[in-house]
């Protein structure tokens, strides 16, 4: 360990026990009070409910599913922005709602989907990447300097930028200035909510590029929040699909995606539009949006929009059960 | 992972072909300063109105030096003497003097101190305690945001003049209470504008990775939310300053506000009005003085308004 | 091609935009047709001049640009001869457009059937029945369940799936015979996506207009288009059926964009995707070869220099490009995944 002090305060707190999970869910839930005025009555939203998943070191979790889905809540309580109202997550083994969120900022960080409402247009891009720096009272103006130089480089981004302003940047390079951003504290874990898809195809694909090499580079943990499946199969290790909130299909990502069980994994996949002029557009059985969060279908709430809809679809909850090397939350498999 | 990061220099090289080559079609895109700078340069209300206002106020910081004679000097041999457009005046009092005999430049020039002085201390105060309110109940919302909210109501609901003309009678007309009032007055504004660009700004994302970085609440109102707001507090405090100028005017003028003998425009015109028929001058003077201050700050009001506005995604 | 069949035709369509650094060139020359029952993809990165093309179309352009073509001609009616007003008893009526972002593009303080109905009754297509009756049954065509009861709600009572679907049918609303669709599905999810597209190709084959379809999404324009056109900086730069672009890109951009997308069950997962460099240049001034140069893998003194023609290769099927149209066509075989760029 160097005896620099502007590294040692990062590390006295980054030492990660490998054995244990980068970050774990247990049964975690969040319901929103919505009113619609202060009239009526408030009713809940449960916007993520009873999701329990492991995270491993080194690996990238995808987490799937429509807008609404209960994504973005999820990886808000994983940054710790936002507190679980059941359950626990839990960051190297230790409960978040524990851990200082001066010690989680460093350990998790986010890159957001719009890199135009991501960066503070009034700002240079150097005191934009060295936000972190100064939040934490980290090193001199010299070494903070020369610390989001080497950032810089390490994102692809020329260091005549560093006094530049965001409005002067392109979309790709704006957000490689947030992924510099999340990677100065040396965080082990990195939430990426949509971070293509305000993107253009040939830009996507730097990006993803860079963010698959900083992986294999610093052995990051992503947890990689999308709705575009071929991404996520291009990158995950892991996928999670999400509906209403809830967990319904988990597995290796191989797995999933290419051999889905759940039907609503299936119409997802099947609703990826390849550039293959040969083939046509795909008949998506299921007739209507999602249902409205705050009145959820009864038994599987799924079961309004589904193909394979059958007797108690539409009473009794199905739970989340292990099939062949996967967890399903479906009745057509148990 | 931490072994690994020492080494963090090297760039990796196949994600971002030799980006440090200045590509041939580069876009020059100029920064936000440079670009209010460029605007700057062809606002002409800016320059004609900024030139005006920066001229009264090297006449106010400089009043010592530049005024012949001393405001207070009464010489009772030399009253009422015409100005130097008039076909008596002369040099010695360029703009003549008034019923005491005193150096009426002089009086026109020490005025625009207080002038200045409380039209920019008025809109100061107003505009930190007035934007405070407003960006920490934008940013909290919920109870925080409904106490802020019941404040600007009950502000709103008061009839400001009397409200002030009341202070003042109570107060008198010190040059600090007089600031007091004055801001009390105009805060609401800010607060207003402040709380709704506040609630605006919060949604944006580069407010959740400040959260997400650990910065405090503190931190993220100055240093994130305040910069996105400096524009529109500048603007409307030009506006409030012309306005506070005004008010201060009318209150001097009844006798309330600025106590003689000091001199304050409102004043001038107040003492004035007795020799309006013959000596119009006397009324004229600070009148038009008062009226090219407040029309120079609103056109550079405006200009700031044009000049700052945030330039679109492209 | 017989004259009847064919709905738009537009020849050397440019468009130049006045901005405080000069000539902005957002579209030159622009040849592009559209027939009955057909659907035209152009497709690009943004600021390629995409959506100005389309709105040159419509002659919907900001005040300071300027259109100027060698022929514009809707069902064979010359559009750069109209008056303003000519133009917008047709806009709504006999072309429609369809935006990308349903939110912004229905007003929210009219109910959906008034929305409707307007558009109906304003180009003296009937009256207040009629028109509501038009509008319960194109509600029922894009799949909207009890559209009478929808006709009476406002715009945020709709998820946007259904507001998109709320837009298709406004657009039909008068049966236009050209629908130009901006990016009609990018702010929806992708089942939404799916069905929403499916929805727009039944419609057309039951309605038989004409359709063009902005998108940067390759998958989209892949699947829905019959015939291609690739647009860079203001330019196409290639054309052709959907299959002969796709199959055999034959500009090296069109390569560089087919490379960029991952597709599932093909790259894998340890695979690196191709990618292009650099950025769209900014097209002011004084503009001269190849706008790709700087992006592109083949580039050599020659793209500097000289205007770069648009090589015919058949009727329809052409690129903008000085190498032989197999000679970037080929490198693409076997080499999906990798890097174009060294």
């Amino acid at each position: 360990m160097k005896n620099d002090s502007s590294k040692s305060e990062i590390q006295s707190v980054s030492k990660p026990n490998e054995e244990l999970p980068a970050l774990e869910c247990k049964n975690v839930g969040r319901t929103f009070m919505i009113g619609k005025s202060i009239l009526s009555s408030k009713k809940p939203l449960r916007a993520v409910d009873d999701v329990s998943l492991k995270i491993n070191r080194g690996q990238v979790f995808a987490v799937v599913g429509e807008s609404g889905c209960g994504k973005t809540t999820l990886a808000r309580m994983l940054l710790g922005l936002l507190e679980p109202t059941d359950g626990a997550i839990y960051l190297d083994g230790q409960p978040i709602s524990e851990v200082d969120s001066d010690v989680i900022s460093q350990k998790v960080q986010p890159v957001f989907q719009d890199p135009y409402s991501s960066l503070n247009p009034r700002k240079t891009i150097e005191s934009i990447i060295s936000l972190p720096l100064r939040v934490h009272g980290i090193g001199t103006k010299e070494s903070m300097l020369e610390r989001v130089s080497e950032l810089m480089r390490l994102v692809g981004l020329p260091n005549r930028l560093i006094h530049s302003y965001p409005n002067q940047l392109s979309g790709g390079q704006r957000q490689r200035v947030a992924i510099a951003r999340a990677l100065i504290m040396e965080p082990g874990i990195i939430v990426c909510d949509e971070p293509t898809s305000a993107l253009d195809v040939s830009v996507q694909a730097h990006i993803l590029n860079l963010l698959k090499d900083l992986k294999d580079r610093f052995n990051l943990t992503y947890i990689f929040i999308s709705h575009d499946l071929a991404v996520v199969e291009h990158l995950a290790d892991w996928v999670a699909v999400m509906y209403l909130g809830r967990l319904i299909e988990f597995g290796p990502a191989t797995e999933v995606l290419r051999n889905p069980l759940h039907p609503y994994t299936q119409a997802l996949m099947e609703s990826v539009l390849t550039p293959d002029p040969h083939k046509g557009l795909p008949e998506i059985t299921f007739g209507r949006g999602l249902p409205n969060p705050l009145d959820p279908p009864s038994g599987c709430s799924f079961h309004p929009r589904c193909s394979k809809i059958k007797d108690g679809c539409d009473s009794r909850l199905p739970s989340l059960l292990p099939e062949s090397d996967r967890l399903v939350e479906c009745h057509l498999y148990n | 992972m931490i072994k690994v990061n020492t080494d963090i220099t090297a760039p990796i090289a196949t994600s971002h072909p030799r980006e440090e080559e200045i590509d041939e079609f580069e876009i020059s895109v100029p920064s936000p300063p440079e670009l209010m700078k460029r605007r700057a340069k062809k606002h002409v209300g800016f320059i004609l109105g900024g030139t005006v206002v920066l001229l009264v106020l090297i006449l106010a910081v400089f009043a010592p030096l530049i005024a012949p004679f001393d405001p207070y000097d009464q010489t009772l041999t030399n009253r009422l003497l015409p100005p130097i457009w008039h076909e008596k005046g002369s040099w010695s009092h360029p703009f003549g003097t008034d019923a005491l005999g005193r150096d009426y430049f002089s009086r026109v020039i020490f005025g625009a101190r207080i002038s200045l002085m409380i039209g920019f201390f008025a809109a100061a105060v107003s505009a930190v305690v007035g934007s405070t309110l407003g960006m920490i109940g934008g940013y909290f919302g919920g109870k925080t945001d409904a106490v802020v909210m019941y404040l600007i109501n009950v502000k709103l609901a008061l009839p400001g003049l009397l409200v002030a003309l009341s202070l003042v009678s109570v107060f008198g007309g010190s040059l600090i209470a007089l600031i007091c009032i004055l801001a009390f007055l105009f805060w609401d504004r800010y607060a207003v504008v402040t709380r709704s660009v506040t609630q605006q700004i919060r949604t944006n994302d580069y407010i959740t990775a400040a959260q997400a970085v650990g910065a405090s609440r503190l931190r993220i109102i100055v240093g994130e939310v305040l910069p996105n707001l400096m524009n529109q507090i500048i603007v409307i405090a030009s506006l409030e300053m012309a306005v506070a100028i005004l008010v201060e005017a009318a209150l001097s003028f009844l006798g309330l506000g600025i106590q003689p003998p000091t001199p304050s425009w409102g004043l001038l015109v107040s003492e004035g009005r007795s020799f309006m028929f013959f000596k119009p001058y006397l009324v004229t003077i600070p009148g038009l003085a008062i009226f090219m201050l407040v029309i120079s700050i609103n056109m550079m009001g405006d200009g700031i308004r044009d000049i700052t506005a945030p330039e679109g995604r492209n | 091609m017989t004259d009847d069949s064919r709905v738009l035709e537009a020849k050397n369509l440019s468009v130049e935009i006045e901005v405080p650094a000069g000539i902005l060139h957002a579209v030159t020359n622009v040849t592009l047709h559209v027939d009955k029952g057909e659907t035209l993809g152009i497709v690009g990165e943004s600021g390629c001049g995409k959506s100005i093309t389309s709105l040159a179309i419509m002659n919907l352009l900001p005040s300071k640009a300027t259109r100027t073509a060698s022929k514009l001609q809707l069902e064979g009616k010359d559009l750069l001869s109209l008056s303003e007003r000519e133009l917008a008893s047709l806009r709504g009526n006999s072309m429609g457009m369809i935006f990308q972002d349903p939110m912004t593009s229905l007003n929210p303080v009219y109910r959906i059937g008034e929305q409707l109905e307007e558009v109906y009754i304003q180009h003296g297509k009937g009256n207040r029945k009629e028109a509501r009756e038009r509008a319960a049954y194109l509600l029922d065509k894009v799949g909207i369940i009890a559209p009478r009861e929808r006709l009476s709600q406002y715009p945020h009572q709709l998820s946007g799936g259904l507001r998109q679907r709320m837009m298709i049918a406004m657009t039909l609303m008068c049966e236009p015979s050209l629908v130009i669709a901006d990016e009609p599905t990018t702010a929806l999810d992708v089942t939404m996506q799916a069905q929403t597209l499916n929805l727009l190709s039944s419609l057309q084959d039951e309605f038989k207009m004409g359709l063009i379809l902005i998108t940067h999404d390759l998958g989209v324009v892949a699947r829905m288009a019959d015939r291609v056109l690739v647009m860079y900086a203001g330019k196409a730069v290639e054309t052709g059926t959907s299959q002969q672009v796709f199959d055999h890109p034959t500009h090296p951009y069109t390569q560089g964009l087919i490379q960029c997308i991952p597709v599932p069950g093909k790259t894998s997962n340890d695979g690196r995707l191709g990618s292009i460099k650099g950025m769209v240049p900014a097209l002011i001034g004084d503009l001269r070869g190849c706008m790709f140069r700087n992006r592109c893998a083949y580039v050599s003194e020659k793209c500097h220099a000289s205007e770069i023609q648009f090589n015919q290769i058949s009727p329809g099927r052409g690129y903008r490009c000085l190498l032989e149209a197999n000679e970037c066509a080929d490198n693409l075989e076997g080499n999906l995944g990798t890097e174009i760029v060294q």
